[in-house]
């Protein structure tokens, strides 16, 4: 049985992202998800005999822009590999990738558990070619191969064993995808492999340096399965440790729907890709310049824009981090910001009544009609006393639904407060008389039936009365 | 005379007087193929009705007062390593018998602009690799001046082809002398460029850092002709030059005086058949009547050419052949037990075993443990080799010495011995490292078998290379013998 | 370093190559013949010498990220010695 306090459990991650450039990596096919299969194919990307490679220069500037997020260190000269192995989604029975001459290595990324902050160092950053799609058919008799993916640019992001639990991997993938999304090199969609993760795991009892024997894990579709993957795997290492046996290094694969991990003792073949440089392709020298270009084009990243937003606007830590967590919806925040200065407030909406509405619908942000423009606007309204916090949650309900601006749902339904004084005192003269009870209790100490009556103020003006104003008369009145 | 030995501006004026028509070149090509190919056996592939068609719409245009481009009505033919689309693609190997192209090369593309007719494609040595022809898996191409002999290889189809006058020209494509020996052996003119010159976009990969395709010829002149129309940059090749091209045509101006040539002894030395060897000193006196000067020199690398070479060529083969595994197109293994074995059969029903030999030493030469002690340490040798060339370039404007170093043997006589096949080249080898180009023109005959030497010049002075080679062939006979047949 | 059966076994398989029990020892053979000839090599100190890889000073060769056109499905499987539904059939993977 696993305990915290007896194992320690070691992780590396190695994340594959496919880039979002518009034709592949070496050829200029289109990279877009869902064609018919092996319509996006040419005679380069099926390996046809005699083509040659020619690398998109957009691939190579999103692998550095992903570096430079990643802190890495930018090479002066990078190149291409070989990796030689047979497989039906390999068309040419070796991958374009890179051996010894990375885009970028040494890097690191911050993540944040249980309030803490900790680093996660990045070993290598390197570019290479994405493989086709196999679908087993004739009971596993056959396969079908798809080459519409094959040559779709990948940066592989290989972290160091720095992760301990299953909840940091989680956390440095989740911080991974949200600073693809913030450079926008990636749409970072697990459901459709842009984003697909192997670990390396293994645990030590606390008092040993060196790492315990590794077992590699694949097949694991989604952040929360790395997570379970994670969880059942220390698990079972530590049962072999506790009953005296001993791990084996070896592949597994993450069955999601058995919650288990299974060998896959496939011929006990030692890989030998026989990597080499690929003499179709040309180094690539990048000089100071170069950098400077591409670091120009990054972003705020997140760990900056949550540390601006509490000096900045005074908004708590941990909302500041929900709201940078997706870079959409920290531009939706300071998209808001330009209707209002009221910071906080457009903070509340978003972390109380947005995303409670989306995480009930299982929505993405741009699912849904608003836009940070409306909301600003509302929260403008509030401020200038043309609607009260009661009508606001019926504009903002119609806004999500119809993606209206605040104005014209105000002005189409009626909504707008009333503040006219004289208007406001008839209808709490009526209220007072048709009430004597409420005012009898009043008189005699009980402060509460106030409250009654402004109920029925708003009930009768439809919720459309300036509340404080409301206030102000019925207190007037039954002082008289 | 016969209609392939006109110059080329005399078959173009002809055509443009209606002397002649693109119909009859096509027509005169396939009379002759008729006639010599069953004992050449230079053709794979013949594109009879394509190019009957083709001549037809330049006859056409040609009525029409159209343009002409460079190579206007030529019928040539092409090297079976370089992809035709909608003809039949083998690089003379089983595994690809039936292989038909989806695309073509960029040369082909370049051809069709300068508007040449594709008669057919040239035999070779299965994916070429081998020096004799007999590596074909169909049949071994003959050379003609004697059928008993090898054309030489792996271009030996192109040679053959252009030497019993079946084309005007043809492409052939050099690693490590493939254009250059066999135009030694068959009595022509073949010209490997400077790597990067000629774009090898569509060339079916042997070795990726050495191959170039280039042209064989009857004379200089053609051969200047045909590289002006294929030479230049080309985006779908990364290792294309993106070089300046000059006039090729315009450098052959006969003159050659102050021309200072170095002749590396090692390329003079053991090995040589003096036959060989007093040819080349022969034309290096004609150099030197014409007013060049020349001067042994030495470069110290050469013996270790051959070895580099071999690790570095196979290496690269052992990855290009990958791709042939019988997933896409090709020839399947039938009944394969599962994919390992639809691999390992079709593979080992596919290839030849020269291209086994190759892969073999490459897939070892890559392994695990042997890549420094042999693929980095060949390409550390390539450098000191290309210091050689690089050393002599200081001091003199061309290299030249024997193209190989005896002329064609028997068929048969070397097969089984790769390593002394493998010595044949090396005169031709360390040029392909260097990737400087060099031209092979036809200087005497020994047994009645032509001799050829090679001129090298710097990276990208193909001018130079042609103005000398030019010279000497205005100043001897050598290149109009022509082989009865 | 000489090559013995095991290792010429090893290869073939790496390279995907079934070779007869003749094939093997032939290959055997000539590739320690090719081998022993290459270890010439051994004779230079290249220990301060750069490899070349490419002969000519060429880097940084790229494209624009421009989308051209692919080829049909029909064309895509002209060769394919087998097919199935659009895509390339292959026998099954062997786990």
């Amino acid at each position: 049985m696993f305990e915290p306090n007896q194992y320690e459990t070691v992780v590396g991650l190695e994340v594959h992202v496919e880039l979002h450039t518009k034709s592949k990596i070496f050829c200029g096919c289109s990279t877009s998800f869902g064609a018919p299969p092996n319509t996006h194919t040419c005679p380069i990307c099926l390996g046809h005999p005699g083509v040659l490679p020619v690398l998109n220069r957009q691939a190579l500037e999103f692998a550095m822009k992903a570096a430079m997020a990643l802190n890495c260190q930018i090479a002066d000269i990078s190149k291409f590999d070989r990796k030689n192995y047979f497989y039906p989604d390999s068309p040419k029975a070796y991958q374009i990738s890179q051996y010894d001459k990375p885009v970028g290595e040494h890097g690191w990324i911050d993540i944040e558990v249980d309030g803490k902050t900790k680093r996660i160092g990045i070993t290598r950053l390197h570019l290479e070619e994405d493989a086709g799609k196999l679908t087993h058919i004739d009971g596993g008799f056959g396969s079908l191969v798809d080459f519409n993916r094959v040559g779709t640019p990948l940066v592989e992001i290989v972290s160091e064993p720095d992760i301990r639990t299953p909840e940091e991997a989680k956390a440095y993938l989740e911080k991974l995808k949200a600073i693809m999304l913030y450079c926008e090199v990636s749409d970072v969609k697990m459901e459709e492999g842009s984003l697909r993760c192997d670990a390396n795991i293994s645990i030590r009892p606390y008092d040993q340096e060196q790492f315990g024997t590794r077992a590699e894990l694949k097949n694991m579709n989604s952040f929360r399965g790395v997570q379970r993957g994670l969880e059942y795997e220390q698990m079972r290492q530590a049962d072999i440790l506790d009953s005296g046996g001993k791990v084996v290094q070896e592949t597994r694969r993450w069955d999601e729907t058995q919650g288990k991990t299974f060998s896959m003792r496939s011929k006990e073949e030692a890989h030998d890709y026989r990597y080499f440089p690929d003499p179709d392709l040309v180094q690539i020298h990048i000089d100071d310049e170069w950098k400077a270009r591409v670091q120009a084009s990054i972003p705020e990243l997140p760990d900056a824009r949550q540390a601006r937003y509490s000096a900045e606007y005074g908004l708590p830590s941990y909302d500041a981090g929900v709201i940078t967590s997706s870079k959409k919806l920290a531009d939706f925040f300071e998209e808001s910001l330009q209707y209002t200065k009221d910071a906080k407030a457009v903070s509340n909406w978003i972390m109380g009544d947005l995303l409670g509405y989306l995480n009930a619908g299982g929505l993405e942000l741009d699912a849904i009609k608003l836009t940070g423009q409306g909301l600003g606007e509302m929260i403008g309204l509030m401020e200038k006393g043309t609607i009260s916090s009661k009508i606001a949650k019926t504009v903002f309900k119609e806004m999500l639904e119809t993606g209206k601006g605040p104005q014209q749902i105000v002005e189409e339904q009626g909504l707008v407060q009333i503040s006219d004084e004289g208007a406001l005192a008839e209808v709490v003269d009526r209220i007072v008389s048709s009430n004597p009870q409420s005012v009898e209790d009043f008189k005699a100490g009980k402060e509460k039936a106030i409250g009654f009556l402004v109920g029925q103020v708003m009930k009768e003006t439809k919720g459309k009365a300036n509340p404080a104003l409301v206030n102000k008369l019925l207190v007037e009145r039954l002082n008289q | 005379m016969a209609l392939f030995d006109l110059r080329l501006q005399d078959v173009h004026s002809k055509l443009r007087t209606k002397e002649l028509s693109a119909l009859d070149l096509v027509e005169s090509s396939y009379a002759q193929i008729a006639k010599t190919d069953e004992s050449v056996k230079a053709f794979l592939t013949l594109n009879e009705e394509g190019a009957r068609k083709a001549a037809a719409e330049l006859d056409g245009a040609l009525q029409a007062g159209g343009e002409q481009g460079l190579l206007f009505g030529l019928p040539a033919g092409i090297k079976d390593n370089i992809v035709t689309e909608g003809i039949t693609t083998t690089c003379a190997s089983q595994f690809l018998r039936n292989y038909d192209p989806i695309y073509d090369a960029s040369v082909v593309k370049k051809l069709k602009s300068a508007q040449s007719i594709t008669i057919g494609k040239l035999n070779l040595d299965e994916f070429a690799m081998g020096g004799s022809n007999e590596n074909s898996s169909f049949f071994p191409t003959r050379n003609p001046w004697n059928t008993d002999y090898v054309p030489g290889g792996s271009s030996g189809g192109s040679a053959a082809s252009v030497a019993a006058g079946q084309v005007y020209f043809s492409l052939g494509s050099d690693t490590g002398g493939s254009i250059r020996q066999p135009a030694a052996y068959c009595g022509i003119v073949g010209l490997k460029p400077t790597y990067g010159l000629v774009s090898r976009f569509g060339l079916v990969a042997f070795a990726s850092s050495l191959d170039q395709i280039g042209p064989l010829t009857k004379n200089v002149e053609d051969s200047a002709y045909v590289l002006q129309a294929i030479a230049g940059y080309d985006p779908s090749d990364s290792t294309s030059a993106n070089v300046e091209i000059p006039d090729y045509v315009s450098a052959l101006s006969g003159d050659v005086k102050g021309l200072r040539i170095g002749v590396p002894k090692e390329y003079m030395g053991a090995g040589i058949d003096p036959a060989v060897k007093e040819a080349v000193l022969a034309a290096l006196k004609q150099f030197e009547s014409l007013g060049a000067t020349w001067e042994e020199v030495s470069m110290p690398h050469t013996e270790y050419a051959v070895a580099t070479y071999y690790l570095l060529a196979s290496s690269e083969a052992s990855s290009n052949l990958a791709r042939f595994d019988g997933v896409r197109y090709g020839v399947r293994a039938e009944n394969p037990d599962n994919l390992i074995d639809l691999y390992r059969k079709s593979r080992s029903q596919g290839f030849g075993p020269e291209v086994k030999r190759r892969i073999m030493l490459g897939t070892y030469a890559l392994s695990s443990g042997y890549y420094d002690a042999y693929y980095l340490k060949a390409q550390k040798v390539r450098t000191l080799i290309k210091q050689d060339f690089d050393n002599v370039f200081k001091d003199f404007d061309l290299i030249i010495g024997p193209t190989a170093p005896t002329t064609a043997f028997r068929i048969g006589e070397q097969v089984g011995d790769p390593l002394t096949m493998y010595l044949n080249d090396i005169c031709t080898i360390p040029v392909s490292l260097a990737g400087v180009p060099a031209i092979s023109v036809p200087c005497g005959f020994a047994d009645g078998m032509p001799i050829g030497l090679q001129i090298i010049g710097k990276a990208f002075d193909e001018r130079t290379v042609l103005r000398a080679a030019h010279a000497y062939e205005q100043h001897t006979e050598h290149h109009k013998q022509r082989p009865q047949l | 370093m000489s090559i013995t059966i095991k290792d010429v076994e090893h290869v073939a398989n790496l390279a995907r190559l079934e070779l007869s029990e003749q094939e093997k020892e032939q290959f055997n053979g000539q590739l320690n013949a090719i081998l022993k000839y290459a270890e010439k090599l051994n004779e230079l100190h290249t220990d301060d010498v750069e490899p070349t890889s490419h002969v000519l000073p060429v880097y940084n060769v790229m494209r624009d990220d421009v989308i051209k056109p692919s080829v049909s499905n029909e064309t895509a499987l002209r060769n394919a010695p087998d097919e199935d539904d659009g895509q390339f059939k292959v026998p099954a993977v062997l786990e």
